[in-house]
């Protein structure tokens, strides 16, 4: 079941993948602008890199969540799936993992982006790629959820942010502080602690919204 | 007709402060195939919806093949399939790709898919997006879907709309086909004269209650009476809101 929800989550995913590009120029510009808040401060701007490229992707991840549930919507297709009856949670895990993949390359895509913007270059990609996949993850789960919650109402772009933003708040904390270190050093060797507790946020992201969704979508 | 195969007690639902249905009460027997009929608004739709389980009634209760509607909606869901107004297609996949998505979902192979489309005369639109169907096509396609299912109930409603004349007969064969193979069939409809050439017994449905109940062959007669009544007692008849 799993397997089938996510092929056709991939699925969907490539025949929008024009939005894909779409949400990452708005990334990217965000970020620019970001930079211009700052002014041309070289070591401000690399201080802050970390935040601004995290707050570049929770941005930009409100977006293609919201985004993600406007096929199931358009002719009721999740309520299609349910009634077949397709198992809830396999059509959240898949639409979640489907997410993921989807911010992680958006993430990844961001990164060089900041390196040019703000001059935060560093040669410890395998960590950044796993705080990335771990930060994007403590996105995707709670924000596939809530775009499940607000795909029906009408103020949905304004709804899921409202609702999203202040539980992922840990998560957010967690992958700046630790892509933080990643870029400016880690001279006390925190960074395990903080991929730690980004993990132990994960685990209750992802099995607390996996059981809440089949309430979510029933009616 | 074998044993009872719906039994319906007293279902109500409402939207708002306005009962789309109140009260309805019929039974269905296995293997037949009953038309429901009513004007817009009579509650058709809304009995699909709560029979299906894609909506849970407000008052009432009903057993689908020993299964309670409020407890086994999953086991229901498993022996049912709904045509609905919704096409439940996804725009932006193929014919094809939405029913493989629908048989990847049951668990079921994909080798039959474009036997279903070949069935529904869209075999040669298999790899066209949704998007670029027209209402009628998106129908057929629908009905191949509801018929991947291979389900012991289905609920077709208003099958006829958005069809042409031989997506009139498609539907005719289809609702054929499947009381020979012994499923059970509800029909919702506004031709009368069609559902009675297919339906062994029919319900007629007026502001979210049954009329009337009995055999399909008597249904036009009664709905003339209906119709009668309702033209006489005309902006004197209290409304359902409670």
């Amino acid at each position: 079941m799993l397997t089938a929800a996510l092929r056709k989550e991939m699925l969907l995913q490539w025949r929008t993948r024009a939005q894909m590009m779409a949400v990452f120029v708005f990334g990217a510009a965000a970020l620019l602008l970001f930079s211009f808040a700052v002014g041309p401060v070289a070591e401000a701007l690399r201080l802050y890199s970390a935040g601004f490229l995290w707050l570049g992707l929770l941005l930009s991840s409100t977006l293609t969540l919201a985004e993600s549930y406007h096929a199931e919507m358009e002719n009721r297709a999740l309520e299609g799936l349910l009634l077949l009856p397709a198992n809830p949670r396999a059509l959240y895990y898949g639409k979640a993992i489907a997410n993921w993949i989807q911010l992680v390359i958006l993430g990844m895509a961001l990164v060089p982006v900041m390196v040019i913007l703000y001059d935060a270059g560093t040669m410890r990609i395998p960590e950044l790629f796993v705080v990335v996949a771990l930060g994007a993850a403590g996105l995707s789960a709670p924000g596939t959820l809530y775009a499940a919650m607000t795909a029906q109402v009408r103020s949905k772009q304004t709804l899921l942010p409202l609702l999203l933003f202040p539980l992922i708040v840990p998560a957010l904390l967690a992958s700046v502080k630790a892509t933080s270190l990643i870029i400016l050093g880690d001279p006390m060797g925190q960074l395990k602690s903080w991929i730690s507790l980004l993990i132990a946020f994960d685990a209750i992201y992802w099995s607390l919204c996996g059981l809440l969704f089949g309430r979510v979508v029933e009616e | 007709m074998g044993a009872i195969l719906i039994e319906a007690e007293n279902l109500a639902r409402r939207y708002g402060r306005r009962w789309a249905l109140a009260d309805v009460s019929f039974t269905v027997r296995s293997g037949s195939v009953v038309m429901v009929a009513g004007r817009n608004g009579s509650g058709k739709s809304t009995l699909f919806r709560v029979l299906s389980t894609a909506i849970r009634p407000d008052r009432g209760r009903a057993m689908i093949n020993g299964f309670d509607l409020l407890r086994d909606r999953e086991d229901i869901r498993r022996m049912m399939a709904l045509l609905s107004h919704q096409s439940y297609l996804y725009e932006s996949l193929t014919a094809r790709e939405n029913l493989s998505v629908a048989a990847d979902h049951l668990g079921r192979s994909r080798n039959g898919v474009m036997a279903l489309l070949e069935r529904v005369a869209l075999a040669n639109r298999a790899d066209d997006p949704v998007s670029t169907f027209s209402a009628g096509m998106r129908k057929r396609l629908s009905f191949a879907r509801v018929l991947l299912q291979e389900p012991t109930l289905v609920l077709f409603d208003e099958p006829y709309g958005q069809l042409d004349p031989e997506g009139f007969m498609l539907v005719d064969d289809v609702v054929r086909e499947l009381k020979a193979q012994g499923t059970t069939v509800m029909i919702a409809t506004h031709q009368l004269e069609r559902g009675v050439g297919l339906a062994d017994e029919a319900i007629l449905l007026e502001a979210g209650r049954v009329m009337w109940a009995g055999r399909a062959s008597e249904v036009m007669e009664h709905e003339t009476q209906i119709a009668d009544r309702r033209a006489r007692s005309a902006g004197r008849e209290p409304g359902v809101a409670c």
